[in-house]
């Protein structure tokens, strides 16, 4: 089973890493995948920009644009993880050890229904 | 990440909106800042004990809010100190608290503390400086070093203006929208500033002043969150992702200023320039245009240009046209002459800035660009005397170094000549 693994942060907290901090959590979290990919476990991975650059399409009739993220929350979507699994433990597991290398903020773990790789985009 | 640097993060993070909160409960900005000191050495003792908590800036606001209120009763000497248990067990209180956090108060709490260190009396540096102490929170040392002048010097400047801001009163009234919108437009320009300190240092000291325009950025991102419908603020923001992302470029191995068209542009963080783009795109939709987004708009030309002559400088010229009416200036008019000296030769260009000399007669960059121009022309000595005038007035050693390198091309080129008039 595919599930994503949706990384939500508060963004003000991750904006205030200094580069250094920034990089070094992006290394450990690199061990991580590095592993998950060796097993052939590992789909695409993207960390997203800053809210502040993100546009929401309300599909009214008609379509509303508006500024800003969907959700007005506390800790925002900041990146997702799409990863192979055999159960929701073996997820939990995976968003565990992500969990360990970068603390802070929570994991939505989530079963893919209809998962289309796509074409490689550069 | 260790609990230390964790504990930073938080608290570096929850800083505007907790100083702007308690801010607007004392009305007084060293109350609320040793109220934020006090708050933060207790989550210092507290944080590593018992967990973080759920809301740091909740957290923060209450206690420091609650240690300055003992303060104030120490100092009458009414009631004996609570237990400090009692301070640091806040759990139903700060959840109430940060429901109300989430209300309109804290957008203007964060603004109202960015807007007093932009008051008009304050001159530029002063705005900056304290700014970045009591909004960003960097240490008068780490202050100090950015400017690159004494610790002593950085702290007597922000202890006068914080006077200053003292005497002009703190205005506590919630703004209204016409209010409202002029604060964002000094907070923005100060912002700007921070970013432009940054900016234009030398290479020797632009490792040590690059983090003003990161935390610009910062501020930037920061207010746009709070105004996310702002096309300004967009502008902005992305202005100053756009000229940063180009940071790597803009010196070489020996710190000399390297420009625009000489840039290895394979080293411009490609990261920054896709945020950036994407604010323009949004920005450009609420089809209400300022000096902002026309700046970020001719730094994404440049931006999207993947080698110096794929620049659309026709758009630039367009587009500083644009600025010229918007915000006339003779700086904004040798900025487009730049452009114009690439769509239409610099025959065309020099007569465009001709009229500028007398306002610009102090100006390095005009007789850097009037020398380039003339140079361009062939008329080789008229450029020597405008770049002897750009060295003398040159800020820094990069600048002059740069101006250097133009006047021994010319001696170069000039010199095959004066050999065959020697024979």
């Amino acid at each position: 089973m595919l599930y994503a693994i949706l990384c939500y942060h508060d963004e003000d907290f991750v904006g205030s890493w200094t580069r250094e901090q920034d990089a070094a959590v992006m290394t450990k979290l690199a061990v991580v995948q590095d592993k998950l990919k060796k097993q052939g476990r590992l789909g695409p991975v993207a960390r997203l920009l800053p809210t502040t650059a993100a546009a929401t399409l309300r599909k009214d009739d008609p379509p509303v644009v508006l500024d800003g993220p969907y959700a007005e929350t506390k800790e925002q979507l900041l990146g997702f993880y799409v990863v192979d699994c055999e159960s929701l433990d073996a997820a939990l597991d995976v968003a565990r050890d992500l969990g360990a290398a970068n603390p802070g903020g929570a994991y939505e773990i989530r079963p893919i229904g209809l998962f289309q790789p796509g074409g490689q985009v550069t | 990440m260790t609990d230390t640097a964790w504990i930073d993060a938080a608290l570096t993070s929850a800083r505007p909106q907790a100083v702007g909160a308690l801010l607007r409960y004392f009305r007084n900005l060293d109350t609320a800042e040793e109220a934020f000191q006090n708050a933060c050495l207790r989550a210092l003792k507290s944080w590593p004990q018992n967990g973080p908590p759920r809301e740091p800036a909740a957290w923060l606001i209450m206690v420091g809010r609650n240690v300055a209120i003992d303060e104030v009763r120490r100092t009458r000497k009414q009631e004996a100190l609570p237990e400090d248990e009692a301070i640091s067990d806040l759990e139903d209180a700060e959840d109430a608290l940060a429901e109300r956090l989430d209300g309109s108060h804290y957008r203007d709490d964060i603004l109202r503390l960015l807007f007093i260190c932009c008051h008009p009396d304050l001159p530029a540096t002063q705005q900056i400086a304290l700014a970045l102490r009591i909004v960003s929170g960097l240490t008068v040392k780490q202050i100090a070093r950015a400017f690159l002048v004494s610790e002593a010097a950085m702290e007597q400047r922000i202890t006068r203006a914080k006077a200053r801001v003292a005497d002009a009163g703190v205005p506590f009234e919630t703004p209204g929208a016409v209010e409202r919108s002029e604060r964002l437009a000094a907070v923005a320009a100060m912002i700007y500033l921070i970013f432009n300190e940054g900016y234009s240092a030398s290479g020797d000291t632009s490792e040590i002043r690059m983090p003003l325009c990161e935390e610009a950025i910062r501020l930037a991102r920061l207010l746009l969150r709070l105004f996310q419908s702002e096309p300004e603020i967009m502008g902005l923001t992305a202005l100053l992702l756009l000229q940063h992302a180009r940071a790597p470029a803009r010196f070489d191995g020996a710190g000399e200023l390297v420009l625009l068209d000489d840039q290895d542009r394979t080293l411009w963080n490609q990261k920054m320039i896709a945020e950036g783009l994407a604010l323009i795109d949004k920005a450009m939709r609420h089809r209400r245009s300022g000096p902002y987004q026309i700046q970020a708009a001719i730094a994404a030309l440049h931006a999207r240009a993947a080698r110096p002559e794929d620049t659309d400088w026709a758009q630039i010229d367009l587009l500083y046209g644009t600025l010229e009416i918007m915000q006339p200036s003779p700086v904004v008019t040798l900025n487009r002459a730049v452009a114009v000296s690439k769509v239409r030769g610099a025959e065309a260009a020099l007569e465009m800035i001709e009229p500028l000399g007398d306002r610009l007669s102090n100006y390095f960059h005009f007789f850097g660009v009037r020398g380039a121009f003339l140079m361009q022309l062939g008329r080789n000595e008229e450029a020597r005397v405008a770049f002897d005038r750009a060295i003398a007035l040159a800020h820094t050693s990069a600048e002059a170094a740069h101006i250097r390198m133009h006047l021994d091309r010319l001696i170069r080129d000039s010199q095959p000549r004066n050999a065959k008039a020697g024979k």
